[in-house]
């Protein structure tokens, strides 16, 4: 059937199941969003292709489902190459779709010309240049298929206008719908193993069946694999401590007596420890990343590993493992658990009960903890404000956050009971990410209240999509911690600057944020004193007819702990200044 | 040269494909001591071969990493020692009439052939072990050399001589 390359491109978006595109036309691109009339696709219109980028991103967290962005050649290519990268540390399924200049104009520096592919070759597990319209369907399943397959990933797709333009021969095309086999006979370089060796989890069921100190390290693949209810399985069977990283948590409810909550950098004082005393880590689905890990020479000295991965260059890239195993998380835990029943299941467990023993001595000890204010004191806690966000929303709200001391926080004090409700940029640090995040997982969750937590700093890098969330009835909630600076370089600063501040203050109220999301669109409030917090919150949840944000103004002094300083090993890993004599004393003691 | 693998790296024959891989070491800090590109037999396949420096990252990181390249399709890893590699080296050396036999020498001991004679210059070429030309460039040097070219190694594995084990790890 005669057809052309536009209108075969959105026709090979609907038969690969899209249902929205996150994006911004212009020149290099018209052609596409010409059929997109007519498809029942929606298209939710950015005010900045970065926006577009994350709110993919923020779909596919939520949904486990490939984002789909689409914009325009030149400075919307480089503008989405943040979210690309982004992605790409994260591991998200996404497909990027970018026009270019027609395929005779290309290597001339035409306007809006940029090597898109090249610009993002480090930073997307693929991308391809397609220079026939005939090859659009191909390319359009390659991106899917790979970016969900094996360990997911974003995929860009660049096209070339004149090969989508009805006005130019070059894109007249037969419709054709290639099958999975010729998809995968197309990619003879792209074979991902899913099942695990089966000698090898054996000898990982054996080295469980002996740990007398274990800890589950899950990581952000368990959530990409599915594989949640497998790790609580295998957690329960054998009565494993679980740490949950920050790219993992919801992954293991956080009210399971056996999870220990967040790791790393800003972890809580028993996961971090658990971690350095084990003799057994267990890692599924986690990749040693340096705010986990530390200073590595000091990290988890006496452990061994077991290190679980899709992906074979995680094994042993940062830590040499006991046993490596490449697969699917889900498909390994499941035969792993398998493993471990045929050994005897629970019975086989040798008696942990002294590790327990120091881990809720730990627990008790040296809980999250900060020093609240009472009414009327001076600016709101952040951790407070935390405390009553979590309680006074549904169990399964979605979480989206930004990047600094409010992520931290968020992921501390949320208390995550359910897989795929926590939406944040681990890899890459991204400010800026939570508004149009949040605004993806609601568009891809409508079901679901979402709550965006943004810093001042974060929220000025990418406010303008609350636009895009008011014309697009896109009802998510804001939660702006002012604290009138960059906290998290602030407290860096404070701490290992002597309190030489170098460009983090950034001002209360300049910009206005309520008059700011007025004029976006949003009911806003703000709020100054501890006991407004409540009231606030509950007058956002309810208003669902358009987006609320809610400005908090935040004590500014308040600091991250626990704090594990960049570059020292975990083991000296700093706690809340309340709780400093009592580690001080048991480190002396030599516990 | 220090520490150093031989891949045999097998990519599909695409625009741009050479430019993935270069990057990669590029992005990943692993350093390249020698390239060469070539068709193969399928003219769907071209043929990759990196002389990498593993010094800069363990050759296993490396290998794997190139893997994840989706055009990509085959990784085999040569150790020196189970390796037959060659180089080409091309030379232009000062020669004046007087002078030529000096250069003629060289080429006898070393197999190298005179591609081409002018007045004061003659052009010569080796092929051999990278150890070899090594050896003939030193040689040549004190004669002047004004232009030299090599082409960076390729290698094929050892071919059995039913003593040791399988000399190709393929890694793929
Ligand atoms: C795009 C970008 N630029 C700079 C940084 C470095 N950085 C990390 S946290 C941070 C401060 C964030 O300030 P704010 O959003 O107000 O959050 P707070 O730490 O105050 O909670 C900065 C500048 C970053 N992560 N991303
Ligand atoms: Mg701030």
């Amino acid at each position: 059937m005669g057809i052309n390359g536009g209108q075969a491109l959105i026709r090979a978006l609907e038969r690969e199941g899209v249902e929205v595109l996150f994006g911004l036309p212009g020149g290099a691109i018209l052609p596409v969003y010409d059929p997109l009339i007519d498809s029942p696709i929606r298209h939710v219109l950015v005010r900045h292709e970065q926006g577009a980028g994350h709110m993919a991103e923020g779909f596919a967290h939520a949904t486990g489902r490939v984002g789909v962005a689409m914009v325009t050649s030149g400075p919307a290519a480089t503008n989405i190459v943040t979210p690309l990268c982004d992605a790409y540390m994260d591991s998200v399924p996404m497909v990027c779709i970018t026009g270019q200049v027609p395929s005779t104009a290309i290597g001339t520096d035409a306007f809006q010309e940029c090597d898109t592919v090249g610009i993002t070759r480090s930073v997307t597990k693929h991308n391809e240049l397609v220079t026939r319209a005939e090859d659009i369907p191909m390319a359009i399943r390659q991106a899917f298929y790979i970016a969900t397959t094996g360990r997911p990933g974003p995929v860009l797709v660049d096209i070339p206008k004149d090969i989508v333009d009805p006005a130019n021969p070059r894109s007249a095309m037969d419709w054709y719908w290639p099958t999975d086999a010729e998809v995968e006979a197309s990619l003879p370089g792209y074979k991902p193993s899913t099942q695990g060796d089966p000698v090898r989890i054996r000898e990982a069921a054996e080295l469980i069946n002996r740990s007398v100190k274990p800890v589950i390290y899950a990581g952000g693949g368990i959530l990409k694999a599915r594989a949640a209810e497998a790790l609580r399985a295998l957690a329960e069977l054998c009565d494993l401590p679980v740490v949950t990283t920050l790219m993992a948590r919801g992954a293991f409810p956080d009210d399971h007596p056996l999870c220990l909550g967040m790791p790393g950098m800003h972890g809580n004082y028993t996961a971090i420890t658990a971690m350095q005393e084990a003799d057994l880590l267990i890692a599924l689905g986690s990749r040693f990343d340096d705010r986990v890990t530390g200073r590595l020479d000091g990290f988890a000295p006496s452990a061994k590993i077991i290190h679980v991965d899709i992906d074979p260059a995680e094994l042993g890239k940062v830590r040499r493992p006991d046993v490596a195993i490449v697969g699917d998380c889900r498909s390994v835990i499941e035969d792993l658990l398998s493993a471990l029943q045929a050994l005897g299941g629970s019975a086989a467990q040798p008696d942990r009960s002294a590790w327990k023993q120091q881990l809720s001595g730990w627990r008790e000890k040296f809980p999250l903890t900060y020093e609240n204010l009472e009414a009327g004191e001076g600016h709101v806690k952040p951790q407070f404000v935390l405390e009553r966000l979590r309680s006074l929303t549904p169990s399964d709200t979605i979480v989206a956050s930004g990047v600094g001391q409010h992520q931290m926080w968020t992921s501390q004090y949320w208390k995550f009971n359910h897989p795929y409700t926590w939406v944040n940029s681990g890899g890459l640090g991204t400010m800026g990410f939570s508004i149009p995040a949040a605004i993806g997982a609601k568009v891809g969750r409508p079901d679901r209240m979402v709550w965006a937590i943004d810093g001042d700093g974060c929220f000025q890098m990418t406010a303008q999509e609350l636009v895009t969330a008011s014309a697009e009835r896109i009802p998510i909630k804001v939660a702006i911690l002012n604290n009138a600076y960059l906290g998290m370089v602030r407290q860096w600063q404070e701490m290992f600057y002597d309190e030489r501040y170098s460009e983090v203050y950034l001002s209360p109220d300049l910009p206005d944020y309520v008059k700011w999301a007025e004029a976006m669109g949003c009911a806003a409030m703000r709020v100054e004193s501890t006991d407004e917090v409540d009231a606030a919150i509950e007058k956002a949840n309810g208003i669902n007819d358009r987006p609320v944000v809610i400005e908090f103004r935040t004590d500014a002094r308040e600091k991250v702990f626990p704090m594990v300083p960049a570059g020292k090993g975990n083991s000296e890993v700093m706690v809340d200044p309340s709780q400093q004599a009592e580690l001080a004393r048991i480190r002396a003691l030599g516990l | 040269m220090h520490s150093y693998h031989t891949l045999v790296v097998l990519v599909e024959n695409k625009p741009g494909v050479l430019a993935r891989v270069a990057g990669l070491f590029a992005r990943r800090g692993f350093n390249i001591h020698s390239l060469a590109v070539a068709p193969t037999e399928d003219e769907r396949i071209s043929r990759i071969t990196i002389v990498a420096d593993t010094e800069s990252a363990p050759v296993e990181q490396i290998v794997k990493q190139l893997d994840k390249l989706i055009n990509v399709v085959r990784i085999d890893e040569l150790a020196p020692r189970d390796s037959v590699e060659q180089e080409l080296l091309m030379a232009s050396v000062q020669a004046s009439v007087g002078e030529r036999s000096k250069v003629l020498e060289l080429c006898q001991i070393f197999s190298a052939k005179v591609l081409d004679t002018g007045t004061q210059e003659m052009m010569v070429r080796l092929a051999g072990s990278p150890a070899k030309l090594d050896d003939f460039e030193q040689l040549l040097r004190p004669l002047g050399i004004s232009a030299i070219q090599r082409t960076g190694r390729v290698a094929l594995p050892r071919l059995d001589h039913g003593s040791s084990g399988a000399s190709l790890r393929s890694v793929s």
